[in-house]
């Protein structure tokens, strides 16, 4: 049985139905995520398991009791807030010792307990500081701290790491992730931050217009995104769409407008679309010079692709198990360790390609205008039906 | 160096008007009543004068001396800050729920209630006064019922008017919006997650009232306070218009000495120990809020 039970839930306010009919189960010990864009309802969702809010339809089930008639202060549900809402006239042992006086824990145990929890967070000696005193990171974990001293059944964290810097997020999922395989706490985090959930999490629902639209571990999310939304919130990803043109055992040949006939291995489940996405992650796909190109002589910047015969870029007449596409290089980006390349197709399509800059002393392997040629395997895009 | 000097120029030309206001009109008259105070009252009222015929100056301790003689002083001092203590903590009473109820209402109303409680204040102070001899007098609906429910149970009619009860009433009312101003203006800023957060933690609704919200609106508390007992304790108008034959208080006498009784010395005696006791009780509330709100942190 799931520690945590959400079934149907439902929430509306007025004509807007932020949290529509979503059911899911969430383990004992599990660091699940909630990802999705802002008003996706993910917050709302989580406000009716802490017990600020309430669903219209459907229940929640902790341990297997219902926790509808049971209001914020009566659920073992911690939650650490977006702004840390520590207590700005009291130390932070006086925040984190107040959720052990709210329990009537004995005063003569408080001490102890407080400081583990502030060892927990790694910051022993700053008991006697008040909030005001401390950097968002120091405040962040002393919201957590307060938050786990009563050894809650599940822990629930609204982008509790939204208003720190870079550097510091990245230090403090680390942080996270170990704090929760020591304590061994149900985490249920709210992010809109993709990286973040992947980093994080052992399972993630991404949300959008209320609905789950998957919920997966967060490699599957990646790489075999189950619809355009969550192929395309999730990291860059390019969505070749268009009709079944040819069926060859498992694997499509879709007819992509700009860009040819695409081959793709069908996904599970989805054995007779018609028509169909293919999601295809810029990392997945190689880029050369084009050979073509390179013995021909060309204008300046490779435009021109020639009419007729070779109007449609991409053959894979030589090659079963490989797409072929040419194009030229319209933009770039340089990131540093790698360099994002937008290839514009002859037929106006985009397809962005990455390449890691793993030469030193290279900062890109193509100019604005250089004709490549993109491949990528069969295999290497996912397909989504629809 | 020149662009120091006019800095400082421009701070002068902004704060030495009203410093110049408040040394003409509030330090200086109060350095003249200290003086007064040990000066001798002339014959026909006024001070006599300073420098006596034979050429020494005229002051002495014997105002002070008087205030000792008799414990009648004493206990019109005392009534008064029991006067002004019981106005400040029905003041604060009445006003916490009133402010919370504005400080949560939707903003586009929030200025209207506002506009609602300092409304009072457009009309004259003395009218407002003698409007509660009409509500509290003997013919008024107010004293007819009680009295007639009172007389239900056997109990002989009581006079509202001209009463302690009449003084506090109207004291409590004409203070209120002092009490409720500073303590929206604190109550306003509460963040609403401190709550959320003292609730998720298990906090009921009373805890999270004085854990919480009291404890950070104490600032609020401690400046209506002080708004609310200082002119409290100096009142003369209420008790003078309000009150009975036994409740005069610090502020009427003060007023008797100087427009009545014409003894300017004693009444100059009386402001002063008045001011000295306002600030030492200002201070010694100060003092127990920090010590208090201290403790509270180490909590």
């Amino acid at each position: 049985m799931a520690l945590l039970d959400i079934q149907g839930v439902t929430r509306r306010f007025g004509d807007f139905t932020a949290v529509d009919r979503v059911s899911l189960a969430i383990e004992a010990g599990e660091f699940f995520t909630l990802l999705g864009p802002s008003g996706c309802g993910k917050t709302t969702l989580l406000r009716m398991i802490a017990g600020f809010d309430v669903p219209d339809e459907g229940r929640i089930d902790l341990d297997g009791a219902d926790l509808a008639d049971r209001p914020p202060e009566r659920r073992p549900v911690r939650t650490v807030f977006q702004s840390y809402a520590l207590f700005p006239h009291m130390t932070v042992e006086g925040n984190i010792a107040f959720p052990l006086q709210m329990a009537r824990v004995p005063p003569a145990e408080i001490p102890a307990k407080v400081a583990e929890a502030l060892e927990d967070v790694r910051l022993s000696g700053f008991g006697r500081r008040m909030p005001q005193e401390l950097s968002g990171g120091q405040r962040q974990r002393v919201a957590i701290a307060r938050a786990l001293v009563t050894h809650p059944r599940v822990l629930l964290l609204d982008e509790p790491l939204a208003a720190l810097d870079a550097k510091l997020r990245e230090e403090m999922q680390i942080e996270l992730i170990n704090l929760q395989r020591e304590v061994d706490i149900t985490f249920v985090y709210v992010t809109h931050d993709q990286t973040e959930a992947l980093a994080l999490s052992h399972r993630i629902a991404v949300m959008n217009h209320g609905r789950v639209e998957q919920l997966d571990e967060p490699s599957r999310i990646y790489g075999a995104p189950a619809t355009r939304f969550v192929a395309d919130f999730i990291g860059q990803c390019n969505l070749l769409s268009g009709p079944v043109v040819a069926r060859d055992g498992g694997i499509l040949t879709f007819d992509v407008p700009g860009v040819g006939a695409v081959r793709a291995t069908a996904a599970e489940g989805q054995p007779d679309a018609r028509h169909g996405t293919v999601a295809l992650r810029p990392e997945k796909i190689r880029l050369v010079a084009d050979p073509s190109e390179a013995a021909a002589p060309a204008g300046p910047h490779g435009r021109g692709a020639p009419h007729g015969g070779e109007a449609r870029a991409a053959s894979f007449g030589g090659d079963p198990t490989h797409n072929h596409v040419r194009g030229h290089v319209a933009d770039l980006l340089y990131m540093g360790d790698v360099t994002v390349y937008r290839v514009e197709t002859p037929g106006g399509a985009r397809i962005e390609a990455l390449l890691a800059n793993s030469q030193s002393g290279r900062a890109k392997f193509f100019e604005v205008g250089d004709a490549v040629e993109m491949s990528w395997a069969v295999d290497a895009g996912h397909t989504i039906a629809g | 160096m020149a662009a120091r000097a006019g800095v400082n120029w421009g701070k002068w030309a902004v704060s030495g008007p009203p410093l110049a206001y408040l040394i003409v009109f509030f330090a200086a008259p109060t350095l003249i009543m200290a003086l007064a105070s040990f000066r001798t009252p002339g014959d026909f009222g006024g001070l006599a004068p300073l420098v006596a015929p034979d050429g020494t100056l005229d002051l002495n301790l014997e105002s002070y001396a008087r205030l000792a003689e008799s414990t009648a002083y004493a206990e019109v001092f005392l009534k008064s800050v029991i006067f002004a203590i019981v106005t400040t903590v029905a003041c604060l009473v009445l006003a916490y729920p009133l402010a919370t109820l504005i400080a949560q209402s939707p903003r586009k109303y929030r200025d209207l209630l506002l506009l609602l409680v300092i409304l009072p204040f457009w009309s004259n102070f003395l009218i407002r006064i003698y409007a509660w001899m009409i509500i509290l007098g003997p013919n008024a609906a107010l004293a007819r019922g009680l009295n007639g429910v009172l007389a239900l149970f056997g109990v002989e009619p009581v006079p509202l008017l001209f009463s302690s009860f009449a003084v506090l009433v109207c004291l409590v009312y004409v203070h209120l919006p002092f009490m409720v101003l500073p303590l929206y203006a604190n109550l306003e800023k509460h963040d609403r997650a401190l709550l959320d957060a003292a609730q998720d933690l298990g906090a009921n609704a009373w805890q999270r009232f004085w854990r919480i919200t009291f404890p950070l609106s104490l600032p609020g508390v401690y400046a209506g306070a002080a708004l609310v007992f200082i002119p409290a304790l100096g009142i003369f108008a209420i008790p003078d218009i309000l009150g009975g034959p036994n409740d005069t208080l610090i502020g009427n006498l003060i007023k008797q000495q100087f427009l009545e009784t014409r003894d300017w010395p004693f009444g100059s005696v009386l402001s002063i120990v008045l001011t000295v006791a306002a600030l030492a009780l200002a201070g010694l509330a100060a003092w127990i809020g920090r010590r208090g709100s201290a403790g509270a942190a180490r909590a």
